[in-house]
């Protein structure tokens, strides 16, 4: 059975539609990338599937495991195992990464019926996946995000969705502003959490995060439709060619030649 | 008669039933019902008062307590500093709590002595009514802190049932001492509350004041500090307000002389149909150039119906100076109430966590671990935490 599937979907924000009837179906363990040109609709698909209610949906649906995923709040999502890596991620002042962290991870586990980690079990979990993540363990008791560089951030989304495990894992934009020795990182760490039951949907502009993390599946989003699909040799056609070559304006291509 | 003389009669009334004091605090108690009596009580046509209406508290009859307290007459060696630094002929609070002057909370601090333990006063309001009246408490504090000295004082107010606290607390800071001043106001829901803190600082003083506002119906403080050459003040405050409470806080920085620095940082919590007002006044007098100064008030408002007043004040005279100010009023930041739910925080936790953390910063700058964790407690009973 899928993980997830995606029919027709359409989503505006205020009056401009950005989703125009997305179709996608991820099983489990497959990895997904989603790319396109700036304004195609791709953070806009990641965030509605994690129920930001900037956008409105306005049609089509989305089954996940079984359930109306839109009908969900989006704490329920991330309860089921829903985890978006934010492009943006939020600086909380006042909320230390510790507390949040563990705030997060015991709700998501009372949800699934385990027990909630002591004080002792959670500082190992943590330190473990820090590790992973070649983090200093002063971050922890820092405001969430608050300060942090930007490949602080991404690398502490990372670290969250970690602690989280998520089953299925939204990664937007995850390699933006990073450079080269934090993308290893990042990717390596998203590496790690490939397992065949785990999901994941990786939205990016640039074919170099797919060096890091292969996918089994490329889509191509161009305004608010996915008009290619294919395998992983998707990605590198479109490094040689742009996507000027599937006959896609990119918006910043566009710029740069004017 | 008109409602203002008749407030006044009652007041007069009680005034001629105290028993007589020494002959200079009889003066002093003297002098100031007869500016009482001239003032009659504030109405929201005066400025000051614009947004709080005192009509409900001074409409009200009042009795003094049964007890007249519990606190010693004030020594002579307070002569010099009591009633010198509140003024009583402009507020008409000032003035009847020193025509009431019976009792007061003198602490004085001997030169270059440093007490580590803070030194706390507490006044806890609520005897019931008494004749059917409501008491009124002329609570009064004089800490004088002689030069190079250090200390901490907690002045914290509680209670329970209706009351009518009327406070006046001053402070005197010699040279290059250093003094902390925590104000912690946790009154009965039913209480009135209107206070002012007096404080004169001496050259190279740093003085530091935490007001955190929590209870009351009805509260006003007036916290008014002045600045010598090469003086560090700092105000922190943090209101938190909800159901019908209203509180006003009105500061007043007065830089007199140059070379001085004032930081001040209110923040506000407003829920339910509460009300709260911040009034920042920052004087800069001709000669204190060089003068450092920034305010910053913040609000969050949690409610469609809660109000807030906010205003800075500068009056600046002297031209080599920078005096920065900003005020905002905000809700709860959907962004970040998406990225808590977004990792499985509910969204009525997010919604505490983030308030809670708004008033982080504040809590964080109390520096009594004993006040710290009480005020942790309190906020985080206040906002529901659930989350340890």
């Amino acid at each position: 059975m899928a993980l997830i599937e995606i029919k027709d979907l359409h989503a505006r924000v205020g009056e401009r539609e950005i989703l125009k009837g997305i179709d996608l179906t991820v099983n489990p363990g497959e990895v997904h990338a989603i790319m396109g040109p700036n304004g195609s609709g791709k953070s806009t698909l990641a965030q509605v599937l994690a129920g930001r209610e900037l956008y409105q949906v306005t049609g089509g649906e989305v089954v996940y495991m079984g359930k109306d995923l839109l009908a969900m709040a989006p704490e329920d999502r991330a309860r089921e195992g829903i985890f978006l890596a934010f492009q943006y991620p939020v600086e909380i002042p006042g909320v230390s990464n510790m507390y949040f962290l563990k705030a997060a991870l015991n709700t998501v586990r009372k949800h699934q019926g385990l027990p909630e980690l002591d004080a002792m079990d959670f500082l190992n979990l943590v330190r473990e996946k820090m590790k992973l993540m070649d983090m200093e363990q002063t971050l922890l008791n820092r405001s969430v995000n608050t300060g942090f560089s930007g490949g602080e951030k991404k690398r502490n989304e990372i670290f969250q969705m970690a602690v989280l495990e998520p089953r299925l894992a939204i990664l937007d934009e995850t390699d933006s502003g990073l450079d080269i020795d934090a993308l290893r990182i990042v990717a390596g760490g998203v590496n790690a959490l490939r397992s065949p039951e785990r999901s994941m949907i990786v939205v990016t502009h640039y074919q170099r995060l797919l060096n890091y993390i292969v996918p089994d599946f490329v889509h191509v989003l161009s305004e608010g439709r996915i008009v290619k699909s294919g395998g992983k040799e998707l990605a590198l056609q479109l490094e040689e060619s742009g996507y000027a070559g599937l006959g896609i304006e990119d918006e910043e291509e566009a710029v740069g030649k004017a | 008669m008109t409602a203002v003389a008749e407030q006044i009669g009652a007041w007069l009334e009680q005034f001629t039933k105290q028993p007589k004091a020494e002959p200079w605090v009889q003066a002093l108690r003297e002098a100031a019902f007869q500016r009482f009596s001239e003032l009659g009580f504030p109405t929201t046509h005066d400025e000051e008062w614009r947004f709080t209406n005192v009509s409900r508290v001074v409409g009200q009859r009042h009795a003094l307590p049964s007890l007249p307290d519990a606190l010693p007459v004030p020594p002579p060696e307070a002569q010099a500093y009591l009633a010198k630094h509140a003024d009583f002929q402009k507020n008409a609070f000032v003035a009847l709590n020193t025509a009431f002057l019976n009792g007061v909370h003198f602490t004085r601090v001997p030169r270059g002595k440093m007490i580590e333990q803070p030194i706390e006063i507490s006044y806890v309001g609520g005897q019931g009514m008494r004749n059917a009246r409501t008491v009124a408490l002329p609570h009064r504090t004089l800490v004088v802190v002689g030069a190079d000295a250090h200390c901490t004082i907690v002045e914290s107010f509680k209670g329970s049932g209706s009351y009518f606290t009327n406070a006046v607390t001053e402070i005197v800071v010699g040279d290059s001492a250093v003094v902390d001043h925590y104000k912690i106001q946790e009154e009965s829901r039913e209480a009135f509350h209107i206070a002012t803190m007096q404080v004169t600082l001496g050259r190279s003083a740093n003085f530091t004041s935490h007001s955190i506002s929590i209870g009351g119906a009805l509260v006003r403080n007036d916290a008014n500090v002045t600045l010598s050459e090469g003086t560090e003040a700092t105000l922190n405050g943090l209101y938190i307000v909800n159901g019908t409470q209203h509180v006003d806080n009105h500061t007043q920085i007065d830089h007199a002389k140059p070379h001085g620095t004032s930081h001040e940082v209110y923040k506000g919590i407003l829920d339910g149909r509460a009300s709260a007002v911040f009034n920042g006044r920052i004087i800069v007098r001709k000669d204190a150039q060089k003068t450092d100064s920034k305010q910053t008030n913040k609000n969050l408002v949690l409610s469609d119906d809660a109000v807030i007043d906010t205003k800075p004040e500068l009056q600046i005279l002297a031209d080599d100076v920078r005096c920065t100010h900003g005020a905002t009023i905000g809700q709860l930041d959907a962004e970040s109430l998406f990225y808590l739910q977004s990792r499985g925080i509910g969204k009525s936790q997010a919604r505490d966590v983030l308030t809670y953390a708004f008033a982080q910063d504040i809590i964080d700058r109390v520096k009594v671990p004993a006040l710290k964790d009480h005020l942790e407690t309190v906020l985080f009973e206040k906002f529901h935490e659930r989350a340890e």
